[in-house]
């Protein structure tokens, strides 16, 4: 019988895509493996190759048709006579149905539905950051351009910031954070490393103690274990080591936390690491806005940075102050939503959650207080106690673990400094304690979710 | 028995014609092809041209000179090791006694201003070759206010930027990549400079100097990296620790063309110097040196000494003493044994100067415990 051969996708964010050439003609036997067209989009060229055999039919789409939608009818492949009608041959469209299973490097899945049940989209309009001039024309993008135009901006202003890493360059970024770069600023400064994170993490850290300032991206923040030393060894100890004499301006950036399905040694969050060094600036930014005007100043920063990046955010659009300069102080938190009734903090992809959790809870009334801590380090403990004098109940809501977490440590805050305005104990709201599981079920419960935000709410609220 | 003791001791010439010789031969001919590519020859080459003419020739001024550096590290480190066990130094000193050619060849070919150097935690015998006031590294030494990162640093961690020395690094190997950093910034400012990246034999088997070898090479950065082999990584004889104990060979994987050099010879170490750094100015891409070399005293002030013979040490410093062997070539060249004096006794005031600053300075005040951890306030 015969078969449809539908346009396939690259990846589970293509929509659709360029037929750019046809390898075979109607009427061809083909065998599977073989090669039967060129797909392109603007990311990527695929081969797709026949998986059944048979004799190229009606060809539907001819070569070099632009936006064929993924699923589209392209041609008919008939089968051989004498297999009559056996089964039908499994979808040449690979990737129609399971999407998940394509997050890793490179891919861009920064929209992808299990990201959609992560955090939907808050309705309520988050709080305007105070930082922003009021009547501020705003624009919608994406953290990943926000993170980018950040770094162009700084790379225009000044010659000696340059961007290196793995894929940074000619592959435009494995998460495509550097897209475009390349082209503006050419090789010198924007340089692919080899796959190498403790000798390029040196190499980084070296030359800002030379004098430039290099932004050294990670693929991910896991695999900057192996960089470590130089980030805490290195950068974060030698201005004290050299008594003021040396610095080191750098800025390790790249995602951070869980991402999708892509289990225990790709999914961790490293904040509370970083943040424990004394000597290093850790900027954990939400969304857009924060997203540039913090990496702008944390380019620069006379101190050496970390800038953990959430892959799961990238590609979610957020309102961006249109400003020439947008610059944010590092070491200020942000309330992000006001409440009178307890105040939930966190950072990062955390604060997404924090925020659909406060517009549930208000419908039972409860007005919780959402604050971003964006700078893990130094921590405005100011903001956290402020609020907490206000509210006099607090939760931690952290994509990580609980134990030695950045919930910690705000917990000892609110004993130290706190312990009168309290009401209720604090809780953390964290991930569950165990090395993220693969299956799909098992990764959401282990994961932060804004329904267990929403209980500790209550419970604090003694509701 | 140490395998660079040997090789310095027995005068490096003939082992370094046979190797050479006997090295690059089997890939040719294992390609069928009579004579050796221009690539595999570029990585001998530097060697060759040492092997031509391997000691530099000195004018009886800088002869006086080398020497006079090499006893005035010889003499601070001698003081530094006293200073230790009368406990006005702490935690770990790591003496440079015996290595002095190395630091005090290299440095001399160095364009000063222009060109940085990076090293490991041996590093107050480098920091002395490089024209650093020896009160303020005694003074860190001891832990006080005036030392060269006010107290705060210690036997491991200094650094002058002043004088373009980037440290004075603790983790074994750190400085390898720290260093190609350095490069990196000095090809990126097109400022004609080099980086002189030193580590030991220890160090030489850290797997990111290799991961910086390659990023080096490939990116042609103007760096040259400098192994001190002193036979010993701490107590580990090299023969017990490394698979390819000529080290000088180790990056041929990555076309770094080697040099094998007496670093127990500070006008051999300058000659080779010279070579090494003209390749690098050239735009030809990095560099490696083996310095063979010795050190007389412990790894550390704690060394327990069992792992060599005393008459493997007794041996080098009779018939292998950087110092001596300079000492009598300025004798040989008419300087009388009161000039020498004279000299031997200026150091030992200006070293005794340099240990009365570090005792007489206060520590450091309680408050700067909590400067320099950022730059910036926030």
């Amino acid at each position: 019988m015969a078969v449809e051969l539908k346009m396939p996708a690259l990846s589970p964010t293509m929509e659709e895509g360029t037929l750019a050439k046809w390898l075979v003609s109607e009427g061809d036997h083909v065998g599977p493996g073989d090669i039967l067209a060129e797909i392109e989009t603007d990311k990527a060229t695929m081969e797709f190759e026949a998986i059944d055999e048979g004799t190229v039919g009606k060809i539907l789409i001819p070569e070099g048709t632009e936006n064929v939608a993924v699923g589209t009818v392209i041609a008919m492949l008939s089968g051989d006579d004498d297999e009559g009608d056996e089964t039908p041959a499994p979808s040449p469209a690979p990737k129609a149905s399971n999407k998940d299973d394509d997050a890793g490097e490179g891919k861009d899945i920064g929209q992808e539905p299990s990201e959609a049940e992560i955090t939907r989209p808050v309705k309520a309009e988050p709080k305007k950051d105070p930082a922003i001039p009021a009547g501020t024309n705003m624009a919608t993008v994406t953290v990943r351009d926000a993170l980018r135009d950040a770094m162009a901006e700084e790379m225009r202003r000044d010659d000696r910031v340059f961007v290196m890493g793995e894929e940074v360059a000619e592959y435009q970024g494995a998460y495509k954070v550097t897209q475009g770069l390349l082209a503006e600023f050419g090789p010198k400064r924007v340089i692919d490393t080899p796959i190498t994170e403790y000798g390029f993490a040196g190499i980084g850290t070296g030359a800002a103690m030379g004098g430039l300032r290099p932004i050294v991206e990670f693929m991910t923040f896991n695999f900057a274990m192996q960089a470590i030393d130089h980030i805490i060894n290195s950068a974060a100890k030698t201005n004290y080591m050299s008594g003021g004499q040396m610095r080191c301006p750098v800025v390790f950036r790249g995602p951070n936390g869980a991402a999708s399905r892509v289990g225990a040694q790709h999914s961790q969050n490293y904040g509370p690491w970083y943040a424990s060094v004394p000597g290093l600036i850790v900027i954990a930014p939400y969304d857009a806005s924060d997203a540039k005007g913090l990496l702008k100043a944390a380019i620069r920063c006379e101190d050496p940075v970390v800038f953990l990046e959430n892959e799961l955010v990238y590609g979610r659009s957020f309102e961006l102050p249109e400003l020439d300069d947008h610059v944010l102080p590092i070491g200020k938190a942000r309330i992000m939503r006001e409440g009178s009734d307890v105040t939930i903090v966190s950072y990062s992809i955390g604060v997404g959650m924090a925020l659909e959790a406060a517009e549930k809870l208000a419908e039972e009334g409860i007005e919780a207080e959402v604050i971003d801590l964006r700078t893990l380090r130094p921590l405005d403990k100011q903001a956290v106690l402020d609020s907490l004098a206000k509210t006099n109940r607090v939760i931690v809501a952290e994509e990580g673990w609980p134990t030695c977490s950045i919930a910690s440590e705000i917990i000892s805050i609110c004993m130290e400094d706190g312990f009168d305005h309290l009401d209720a104990p604090v809780l953390r709201v964290c991930n569950v304690d165990v090395p993220l599981p693969y299956a799909a079920n098992l990764e959401k419960i282990a994961l932060l979710n804004s329904d267990a935000i929403v209980e500790a709410a209550k419970k604090v609220t003694y509701r | 028995m140490a395998k660079p003791a040997q090789k310095a001791a027995s005068g490096a010439a003939p082992k370094s014609a046979s190797k050479s010789a006997a090295k690059p031969a089997a890939k040719p001919a294992a390609r069928g092809k009579a004579v050796e590519s221009d690539e595999d020859f570029a990585l001998r080459s530097l060697q060759m041209t040492h092997e031509e003419n391997r000691r530099f020739d000195a004018s009886d001024e800088q002869l006086l000179h080398f020497y006079e550096q090499m006893l005035l590290i010889r003499r601070f480190e001698e003081k530094a090791g006293q200073l230790y066990g009368l406990g006005l130094i702490g935690g770990f000193c790591h003496l440079y006694i015996g290595q002095e050619a190395v630091a005090v060849g290299l440095q001399s070919a160095l364009s000063e201003g222009l060109d940085s150097v990076i090293t490991g935690y041996r590093d107050h015998g480098h920091m002395l070759a490089y024209g650093i006031d020896p009160n303020v590294i005694m003074a860190e030494l001891t832990g006080r206010q005036a030392g060269i990162s006010k107290g705060k640093g210690g036997s491991m961690h200094m650094f002058s930027t002043e004088h373009k020395f980037y440290g004075g690094h603790g983790i074994v190997g750190a400085q390898v990549a720290l260093g190609g950093g350095l490069a990196l910034a000095h090809k990126y400012r097109e400022d004609g400079g080099l980086c002189l990246a030193y580590f030991g034999d220890g160090a030489a088997n850290q797997g990111q100097v290799y991961e910086t070898f390659n990023m080096a090479a490939l990116w042609n950065l103007p760096i040259v990296f400098v192994i001190e082999n002193n036979g010993y990584a701490m107590g580990t004889a090299v023969k017990r620790s490394s698979a390819e104990t000529e080290f000088y060979r180790r990056g041929t994987a990555f076309r770094i063309p080697g040099m094998d050099v007496n670093g127990m010879d500070v006008l051999e170490v300058r000659a080779a110097a010279e070579i090494a750094f003209a390749h690098v100015r050239e735009g030809k891409g990095p560099v490696l040196m083996e310095l063979n070399t010795y050190r007389y005293r412990g790894h550390s002030m704690s060394d327990p000494a069992k792992y060599r013979t005393r008459e493997e040490v007794q041996d080098q410093r009779e018939h292998n003493d950087p110092i001596e062997r300079i000492k009598k070539e300025l004798a040989e060249r008419g300087k009388t044994e009161e000039n020498i004096k004279a000299i031997d006794k200026a150091i030992r005031a200006r070293v005794a100067q340099a240990a009365d600053f570090a005792e007489n300075s206060p520590e450091p005040d309680p408050s700067e415990l909590y400067t320099d951890v950022l730059v910036e306030s926030y």
